[in-house]
Parts: structure tokens; sequence; C-alpha cells
């Protein structure tokens, strides 16, 4: 199909389905008229079931914690499979070391830029647990702690070079802590099974409304969550940072 | 004309998945194709939070000043959007390491030649 009539075909069936989607939206409720009940089931009811004072990682971490555990399995298996795409091949022509280019990746950063790092990175590190522990009281929780605890990383990536943050995310150690993360949820979900109770069921104290041991299972998990979404985007920027230095070269 | 505009968020939800519908097919390079389809996924956040929107409604965060029973948005489309986002996130990651595969074994990130050089 050449460039043009994939156009009018889109031109046609973009006007239909705009005209479909007019009608649909109009007849829904106008904006801000929201009618929906278990919002406002949750939104009663979390305070006093969970002593979560953030409804949204109350949802996400336990009324709907089952979907949360498929999510982090998503994440789980996309992070493997970067992984195993840009894995090494044998036999495949791959860059050699001395043109990789760690001449051009060595940086030409000035020492008051690299010396503006440590602090930077420190203070996302300080910045990212607090986010992380604070998941059941304001907003945060697991997933944002972990972008944010993986990019402080990358500040060693940015004032050094790639040889430097290889050499400190071991991959090995980023790989176990990973799944550590993964497989701390599903058992956490798991173990109520034992005892004859629903799947993730809350098994931890609730502790005082407003306190940052509160909440039960909602912080435990928020935290095992972060564990893993650091690793993994750990991961995934290790093996696109290995890519570009020792990838393989294309056939032409 | 009211009513449109009392129907807005959705036509901007609408407007963000044409454009990166519109992308996706005139695409000449596997990475904007990626690209694009994170803008056409981002429509579906503009979706989720204007259906959950409730006029004068809080942040469902409660606080000494906000308690259980008044009036906040819907946190049950929050939720679903956050879980939207990462899996936003992980996709791409995926795609553009399948794009990188693709330059290796093929030389080249453009559609239209990769499909040519399978005949």
């Amino acid at each position: 199909m050449t460039e043009r009539s994939r156009k009018r075909l889109f031109a046609v069936s973009g006007t239909v389905l705009f005209g479909l989607f007019s009608y649909a939206a109009l007849n829904l409720p106008a904006w801000g008229d929201y009618r929906g009940p278990y919002g406002n089931f949750i939104s009663n009811l979390a305070v006093y079931e969970r002593h979560a004072t953030d409804t949204v990682n109350a949802i996400n971490y336990d009324y709907r914690g089952f979907d949360t555990l498929g999510e982090e399995f998503i994440l789980f298996t996309a992070v493997v499979g970067v992984m195993m795409l840009l894995r090494r091949e044998r036999g495949t022509r791959t860059k050699p070391l001395s043109q990789s280019g760690k001449l051009q990746d060595q940086p030409t950063l000035g020492v008051a830029v690299r010396a503006t790092n440590i602090p930077a990175m420190i203070l996302t590190i300080i910045f990212g647990f607090y986010i992380g522990l604070h998941g059941q009281l304001t907003p945060g929780g697991g997933f944002q702690a972990g972008v944010i605890l993986a990019s402080a990383l990358f500040f060693i990536y940015l004032a050094e070079n790639t040889d430097a943050f290889q050499r400190l995310t071991s991959h090995t150690a980023v790989e176990v802590i990973e799944s550590v993360g993964a497989g701390a949820y599903a058992l956490i979900g798991l173990a109520p099974l034992c005892f004859g109770l629903p799947l993730l069921t809350n098994a931890l104290p609730l502790g005082k409304t407003g306190d940052i041991f509160s909440s039960g299972n909602i912080a435990l998990i928020s935290a095992t969550v972060g564990v893993e979404v650091t690793a993994a985007f750990l991961l995934v920027m290790y093996t696109y940072l290995q890519e570009i230095i020792t990838g393989e070269i294309p056939d032409d | 004309m009211h009513q449109l505009f009392q129907h807005l968020p959705y036509f901007v939800a609408a407007w963000l998945f044409c454009c990166g519908l519109y992308g996706l097919i005139t695409s000449r390079d596997l990475v904007h194709s990626v690209m694009c389809l994170a803008v056409l996924q981002s429509s579906t956040y503009v979706l989720l939070l204007a259906i959950g929107f409730r006029k004068g409604g809080a942040a469902p965060i409660f606080a000494d000043w906000l308690s259980p029973g008044q009036l906040t948005v819907d946190p049950v489309v929050q939720a679903l959007m956050l879980t939207d986002v990462v899996v936003e996130a992980v996709v791409v990651a995926l795609l553009l390491a399948m794009v990188v595969k693709a330059h290796e074994k093929a030389g080249c990130t453009s559609p239209d030649d990769l499909r040519t050089m399978r005949q």
C-alpha cells in the first residue's frame, strides 16, 4: 500500500471513527458530572478499613492488589524480553572494544559538574525513599519511588561514563534484586492462602492513621514494588548501554 | 456548542488518539512509530482522568482538611491510569529493543524498506 492510499484510508476511517466517537461521547454524562458509585465507596471506606490516607494507593496495593500483581509481572516480563532481544548471539560480529568508543564515551565534563552530581544523586536517593515510604499517606508509592531511585543512579552515568555505571550496577545483583522484588509481592499475596484466608489478605497491624508505619500490607507491598521497579529500570538501562558499547554490527 | 464544551476532554482524548494514529500510519522510521504509539496511548490518560473528574471534587488524599465522606474525584480511574503509565513505559522499552534488533538484521529502521527487503 502506498503512502497516499494509506492516508486516504485513514481519512475515511478516521472520519467514521470520529463520528461514532462524538455520538458516544455526547451521550456520556457531562464532564465533572461523574456518577460511578465505586469511587465514593472506596473514598469513604479506605481510611477506616485500611488506615491509608492516599486512596489511589489503597486501591492499587490492596483493593485491586491482584491486578497490580499482574501489572508487576508485565513489567518483569517486558524487562526479561528486552534482555533476551538484546542478548549476544554466538557467532555475531560485535563492535571491537577499542573502536567502541571508550574515547567517545569519555566525558569532557568539568570538575564542577561532576562535583554537583554527587549531592544531586544523594538528594534524589533521599527523595526516592521519601516518596516510596509515604505512599500510603501522600501521593507516591512503589512505582514512582522505583523510577526516582533508578534515575538517581543515572547520575553516575552522566558524571562519569558507561564503564563506571556498569561497574556500580553489577548485572547479577540487579537481576537477583528484581526477582526478589517481584517474588516478594507474590509471596505476600500467597501467604494468607496457607491459613485458609483469601489472596492478599492484610496480615500486618494497621497502625495509627497518618503514621508512616500504618496501613499494613499497603506499605509493605509498595516497598517490594519499589525494589522491583528500581531494578527493572536499571536492567533496561544497563542492557541498552551494553548494546551501544558492544552491539552487533548490522549486516550490509 | 454548549454541549460540545461540556464534553471537551473526551474530544481532546479522541484528538490525541487520532494524532498518534496518523503519525503511526505515515511513519518512515520505526523509532518514530514507537513514539507515535506512546502519543496514541496517552489519549487514554486524558480519557480516564476526564471520566473520573467531579466538579468541586478534591484529590482523594485525606488529611486534616479533608475527611472521608467529602466530595473527591474518583480514585478508581486514577489507580487505573497509574497502571496504564507503567505498562506504557515498559512496552516502549520492549518495542525499542525490537527496533534495535530490526536495525541489526536489516540495516535500516524504515518500515517501508524493511518490507521491500523481505521480498
